[in-house]
């Protein structure tokens, strides 16, 4: 076996600079079109049975990327190989058979169920489409109470559901056709907390039991770190950081995932006690105009001008298995947000925090 | 909370008595606030804790007087400097309404109105409580600043469009200081935004109880936002108080097993948990809440009263106050050991 077939199977799906870029109108009765970047250039693999997270803020690319991982989407150049299959260029009729291979859990499980068909209909139609033989019916009851719902939910509706409940159905549905590859994009967030752990735990054991590779999509932290075994950190369409979930939670390379983590608020009385947060000034940019160079340079407390706003920085190993894009990683962690300006030859030893806003305005 | 520490605090501005918020519906009553006493003092930041129709916000929209009295049958007091505003008028309420009381709301993007200047909008809220139209566009533009809005003169031109999220609840803010309110209702203020902006919103709202004096109430489902800016916190359920206590203690000697529940089903960032504890079940309908307490079909720890007697909101001697008719000391112990099994269960 050659070392590019053994490396196919060890990756589930493997991106390679993959790039998104749409088209939008602007102007007055739209004259001018311009290019919202979605997703630049990233590389990306998912590793047969392992969960990897992405992680970035509204607007970073996270959940373009699951798209174009799933060909829901078609990117504007690079390559998608899922089992060692260039997708890239399928057709919808050739992509069918692969789709069976996928499948994806949504965000809003008020949104993603028809709410005039019944749960078994629901669950029951990926056998229905890939035309499955056999006893639908009792398959579907079968997911049903291993989902956590009571077989008799088959002929009910999804309005008699709540939220944490259709979640249930979403997951269902996508493990009914036994797929290789789960998006999950944001499963938890609509859920409240006590619900939010049920699903977590769930998606848990079911990846154990049927093997199951996850791409999971979250813009919180805290669930990330709960279900991750590897984390891509995306944004404003590239990724800055990718490594171990372990590693990047605990020595976070790149000055942005730092400052994520430093910004979530910790329940704890020795969370809140043990850590700075790192306040990043202003808003993301607007993906339609990007920053040149590094794309996190607007915000970054390490902005070394002449450097960072010149040459992009490219993802390099910092720490085993641990790479970041960034001219001037972070040595160590945790840092306050003082030690982090004082990096020789930064540019920016102010704490913006108020005049934050200062960033450009998305238009 | 005993009377001696009481009198250590600030000025009471709202005193809470007995609230209850009933809708009548077609399919019957809907008990969406049972009975809920509490208060708010200058410079306390309250937060308010539940899961979604817990009623947090419910009772924050009668201390506003947007509840529609026709549709909602809202009993009890809210006792605000001397006068109970559940008694006054449309007019009156109207005159405290944006004023003295005022509140910033969970989508940033749906509370601007499109089409007006965000400056003028402002403004308004100004002239709305006799402030001239020139004094009006000024404090506006003062206010703006205040809240961070660089080049302020000139982003007050701007319209809601042109503004990011983040920059639209600084400037939502701005618009609930602008007549110097004495207590400021922020609901959910950054559960649409991103983590970055979230954390320069809840800074701002800090800053901004210090320096202007003010109380605030911070109605969350988030704990994490919570355990960071509040010095009281009330935990809700099914329209009831559960737990409601010093923010400190309630975090690291929280007393009902709800609070333990949620404590336990959120995740840490500081470390991957063997398991996450959920709670199971899902949280009761309104309409037919179940007898008793409302928290005992779900409850881990109920025993023979809790399915029939509501249990009353007391504190125990050298606690705070919760709803739960387990011992205070039995609660002390299952606490100790539910704070041993938690660290126990950090993968290693």
């Amino acid at each position: 076996m050659s070392a590019a077939e053994s490396r196919a199977v060890d990756n589930l799906v493997e991106i390679e600079h993959l790039t998104k870029r749409f088209a939008v109108k602007q102007g007055v009765f739209a004259r001018g079109t311009s290019q919202v970047h979605a997703v630049e250039d990233i590389s990306l693999t998912v590793r047969r049975g392992e969960t990897l997270g992405i992680v970035g803020e509204s607007g970073c690319g996270k959940s373009t990327t699951a798209r174009l991982m799933l060909r829901l989407l078609d990117p504007t150049s690079g390559t998608i190989r899922f089992d060692g299959r260039d997708i890239t260029k399928l057709s919808q009729r050739a992509l069918r058979p692969v789709r069976r291979e996928m499948q994806m859990i949504f965000q809003d499980p008020y949104a993603s169920l028809n709410p005039r068909k019944t749960v078994g209909q629901i669950v029951g139609q990926p056998f229905a489409i890939h035309g499955v033989p056999g006893d639908t019916k009792a398959r579907v009851r079968e997911l049903l109470s291993r989902v956590g719902l009571s077989p008799e939910h088959y002929n009910r509706y999804p309005h008699e559901f709540s939220g944490g409940q259709r979640q249930r159905i979403g997951v269902a549905r996508a493990l009914a056709l036994r797929p290789k590859l789960v998006v999950c994009d944001e499963p938890v967030s609509a859920l409240d907390v006590s619900i939010q752990a049920q699903i977590l735990n769930l998606l848990r054991e079911l990846q154990a039991e049927f093997e199951l590779t996850l791409v999971f999509i979250s813009h919180d932290l805290s669930v990330m770190r709960q279900i991750a075994d590897r984390i891509a950190v995306m944004y404003l369409g590239h990724v800055v950081e990718l490594g171990p979930s372990e590693s990047i939670y605990e020595h976070p390379k790149h000055p942005y995932t730092a400052a994520l983590l430093s910004a979530v608020p910790r329940a704890s009385a020795e969370g809140v006690a043990a850590r700075e947060r790192i306040l990043l000034g202003g808003d993301v940019p607007s993906p339609i105009d990007p920053p040149p160079a590094c794309v996190f340079h607007t915000r970054c407390p390490r902005f070394h001008q002449g450097h960072c706003d010149v040459e992009e920085p490219l993802l390099r190993e910092l720490a085993p298995a641990q790479q970041a894009a960034c001219h001037y990683p972070l040595e160590r962690w945790p840092m306050t947000d003082a030690e982090i300006r004082q990096a020789e030859g930064a540019e920016r030893q102010d704490r913006p925090h108020l005049e934050g806003a200062a960033a450009e305005s998305p238009l | 909370m005993n009377e001696a520490a009481d009198s250590q605090r600030g000025e009471l501005l709202l005193d809470i008595r007995g609230l209850t918020v009933r809708f009548p519906t077609t399919d019957g009553v809907v008990q969406a606030v049972s009975n809920v006493s509490y208060s708010l003092r200058r410079g306390e930041t309250l937060g308010v804790v539940g899961e979604s129709g817990s009623g947090k916000s419910v009772s924050n929209l009668a201390i506003m007087g947007l509840l529609n009295r026709a549709r909602a049958d809202v009993t009890g007091e809210i006792e605000f400097h001397g006068r109970d505003l559940l008694k006054l008028s449309p007019a009156q309420m109207r005159s405290i309404r944006g004023k003295d009381i005022a509140m910033i709301f969970q989508d940033p993007f749906a509370c601007l109105h499109p089409m007006y200047r965000v400056g003028d909008q402002i403004a308004e809220a100004a002239r709305a409580h006799g402030a001239t139209k020139d004094a009006a566009g000024k404090r506006a533009v003062e206010l703006l600043g205040r809240v961070g809005i660089p080049n302020a003169e000139g982003r007050a031109r701007d319209y809601p469009h042109q503004f990011s999220g983040g920059m639209r609840q600084r400037a939502m803010i701005a618009m609930a200081l602008v007549n110097n309110p004495s207590v400021l209702i922020a609901d959910e203020p950054t559960t649409a935004l991103d983590v970055t902006v979230q954390a320069q919103i809840l800074e701002l709202i800090e800053d901004v109880k210090t320096e202007f004096n003010i109380g605030v109430i911070l109605v969350t489902h988030d704990l994490g936002v919570v355990a960071e800016t509040a010095t009281s916190v009330l935990v809700m359920y099914a329209g009831r108080i559960m737990e409601y206590g010093p923010a400190k203690e309630i975090f690291t000697q929280p007393q009902h097993p709800y609070a333990w529940g949620l404590l336990d089903s959120m995740p840490s960032v500081e470390r991957r948990l063997k398991a996450l504890v959920p709670i199971e079940g899902s949280p009761p309908s309104l309409l037919a809440p179940p007898p008793g307490c409302p928290f005992h079909p779900r409850c881990p720890y109920r025993f023979e009263p809790c399915d029939s007697v509501v249990p009353p909101l007391v504190a125990p001697e050298g606690g705070h106050l919760d709803a739960c008719h387990l011992p205070f000391d039995r609660k002390l112990e299952l606490g100790r050991e539910r704070a041993d099994r938690r660290l126990g269960s950090a993968a290693a």
